[in-house]
């Protein structure tokens, strides 16, 4: 359907975006989807995300506040303590090609060089990115109040859930959308947030998505009048090397049906001191594989080990009718990445 | 009413880039926050200024020439282009940023005009297939999509064609891998594929002389 008419702001300043009366954009779901429009003021980056929104129907508001002429803030550079800063405007093609992000991120680079297509990666910016809403097409379609949509029942777990969640899927099954989620928690990233007031939080990105069985109709913990203003990673550890690696449909440029980030810390004799371990499109936020990351402590990684550990990385799933494919897949995934991390596949 | 979209913001932000081209990194970072975490107040005097939801007239640079047009805040760019301006070169078909049938160059980026508002495109320079020839002389990569068959309901070559020229700008000598990495996101019901590589590879030939 046509997009609402809606009015156009610009804001200047961060400040200024989180002064404007913006609210997220899980707040300003209309609640009878296709219904007369609503008075939210939300906030735009790319706006690949909230014109799909719109055009569904399912987001209407009264105005959009856009980041994009914000000085300065799609700015990627070094910060003082070796930790890198991208600014949150800065677009999934610059993450990709940025060098200090390919030296120190590899695996940041690759899965956002993956994401989407070369004309989304171009307008679609990092904090858009992790903000998006999930691709569940029970979701995304105007017929089905689910759950998260404020409905009454989750229409995926006995429905077409092929490309759903095969862990932590009994309240609601979707999977995180964000590619570069999946690298990002596995290097320990931070979101930063500002309000209006100036207030600055930084929590792990980790830590800022939120399960649905703490709140199943919001994806993180972003709050009304907060803006993103940046993704931080700390500083690598000297022997620290890492991958990203997704398995799609398609060639190209639709969400994966699974992707992988390791990041490994290795001592001088080669052995794994610190594995991260994440498994993407696998559950309602980026997924930890903590029996993964623990079996690598202290071992040579090699063919036969990186196996097991992909196997191990399955450990706790419950897949659905539809999505045990899935299964074979991680396991498969866990164990190349590794190997890539290694530098050894 | 009449005024340039974003002009302010996007005349600030082209200076502080070029700024930042001169400081360290670590200082860009720091200037970064600093110009992100200015409050409100402090930084402008005015408020915001707010738009629509009535037409706003703007001026868009266009295939080399600038044309004015009122659009709404919830005009897509791929609306304007085949609407007021009246170039339907420029195709709509998922209309959800997941065919590349609508792109256009911004700048020389391929981008997806169905999933962009025309208010976002501020000064940025758009190619549409319509001013991709010079003249009547076809670009090479028109020329080499006809030489080589590289087209048959013609739906998605626009789009084909403009990411495969933005391609030949920044890299003269692709291989047949960077066609395909650059063509990745078209998609085409009648198959062309291969022949668009070949036809894009000729193309660089071609220009190469
Ligand atoms: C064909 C296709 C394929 C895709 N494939 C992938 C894929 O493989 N992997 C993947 O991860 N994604 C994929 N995407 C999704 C795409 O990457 C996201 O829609 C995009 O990154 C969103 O970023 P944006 O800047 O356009 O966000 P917007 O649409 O502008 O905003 C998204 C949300 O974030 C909020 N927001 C944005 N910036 C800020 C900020 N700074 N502060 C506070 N709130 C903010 C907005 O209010 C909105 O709610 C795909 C999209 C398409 C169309
Ligand atoms: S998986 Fe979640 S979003 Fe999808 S139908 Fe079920 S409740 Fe709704
Ligand atoms: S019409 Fe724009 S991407 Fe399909
Ligand atoms: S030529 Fe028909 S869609 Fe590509």
């Amino acid at each position: 359907m046509a997009m609402n008419r809606f009015e156009w702001a610009s804001a200047r300043t961060a400040a200024e975006g989180a002064a404007s009366g913006a609210t997220t954009v899980a707040d300003a779901m209309l609640p009878v989807p296709g219904g007369p429009p609503g008075q939210a003021v939300v906030l735009k980056a790319g706006g690949i995300d909230l014109l799909d929104l719109m055009k569904e129907g399912l987001l209407a508001p009264r105005r959009l506040v856009d980041l994009r002429a914000i000085a300065g803030l799609d700015a990627i550079a070094q910060e003082s303590d070796g930790g890198l800063r991208i600014g949150a405007l800065a677009s999934l093609q610059q993450v990709a090609e940025h060098p200090l992000i390919a030296d120190r991120a590899r695996a940041l680079a690759e899965a956002a060089g993956g994401s989407a297509s070369p004309q989304i990666r171009h307008v679609a910016t990092i904090g858009g990115n992790l903000l998006q809403r999930p691709r569940c097409w029970y979701f995304r379609s105007i017929a089905h109040r689910c759950l998260r949509k404020g409905g009454g029942k989750c229409f995926a777990v006995h429905g077409e859930n092929q490309y759903h969640a095969i862990f932590a899927n009994e309240v609601c099954a979707v999977v995180h959308p964000s590619t570069a989620a999946t690298a990002l928690v596995a290097l320990g990233a931070r979101i930063e947030i500002v309000n209006a007031g100036g207030d600055v939080r930084r929590p792990l990105l980790d830590e800022f998505f939120v399960a649905p069985e703490t709140d199943v109709q919001r994806e993180n913990d972003l709050k009304e009048g907060e803006v993103v203003t940046a993704v931080l990673l700390p500083a690598p550890a000297a022997a620290t090397t890492s991958a990203h690696m997704r398995q799609s449909d398609k060639q190209a440029f639709d969400w994966p049906i699974a992707d992988v980030a390791v990041v490994l810390e290795r001592d001088a004799d080669g052995r794994c001191s610190k594995a991260s371990v994440v498994l993407g499109a696998a559950a309602p936020v980026p997924r930890r594989a903590r029996a993964t990351e623990e079996m690598l402590v202290g071992e040579m990684i090699d063919e036969k080990l990186a196996r097991e550990a992909g196997h191990a990385a399955l450990e706790a799933s419950t897949p659905l009718a539809r999505n045990h494919y899935k299964q074979p897949i991680f396991a498969a995934l866990v164990a190349r990445v590794l190997l890539r991390a290694a530098g050894q596949g | 009413m009449r005024f340039s979209v974003g002009v302010h913001g996007l005349r600030a932000r082209m200076s502080r880039r070029s700024f930042l081209k001169g400081t360290s990194a670590a200082t860009a970072g720091l200037a970064a926050l600093e110009t992100a975490l200015t409050p409100a107040g402090a930084a402008a005097a005015d408020d915001p200024q707010v738009f629509g939801p009535e037409p706003v007239s703007i001026t868009l640079r266009v295939n080399g020439a600038a044309r004015t047009v009122a659009v709404e805040p919830c005009a897509t760019l791929a609306e304007v282009l085949r609407g007021p301006l009246n170039l339907t070169g420029t195709k709509i078909a998922c209309n959800r940023g997941s065919c590349s049938a609508c792109t256009v160059l911004l700048d020389g980026v391929p981008v997806a005009s169905c999933s962009m508002l025309a208010l976002d495109v501020g000064e940025r320079a758009i190619t549409t297939i319509e001013g991709l020839a010079n003249g009547d002389v076809l670009h090479p990569v028109q020329a080499a999509f006809i030489e080589h068959d590289a087209l048959q309901c013609g739906f998605c070559t626009p789009g084909m064609v403009l990411s495969s020229a933005a391609l030949l700008e920044r890299n003269p000598q692709p291989t047949a891998e960077d066609v395909k990495a650059a063509i990745s996101g078209h998609v085409c019901r009648c198959g062309t594929y291969p022949h668009v590589v070949d036809a894009v590879l000729a193309a660089a030939q071609a220009r190469r002389g």
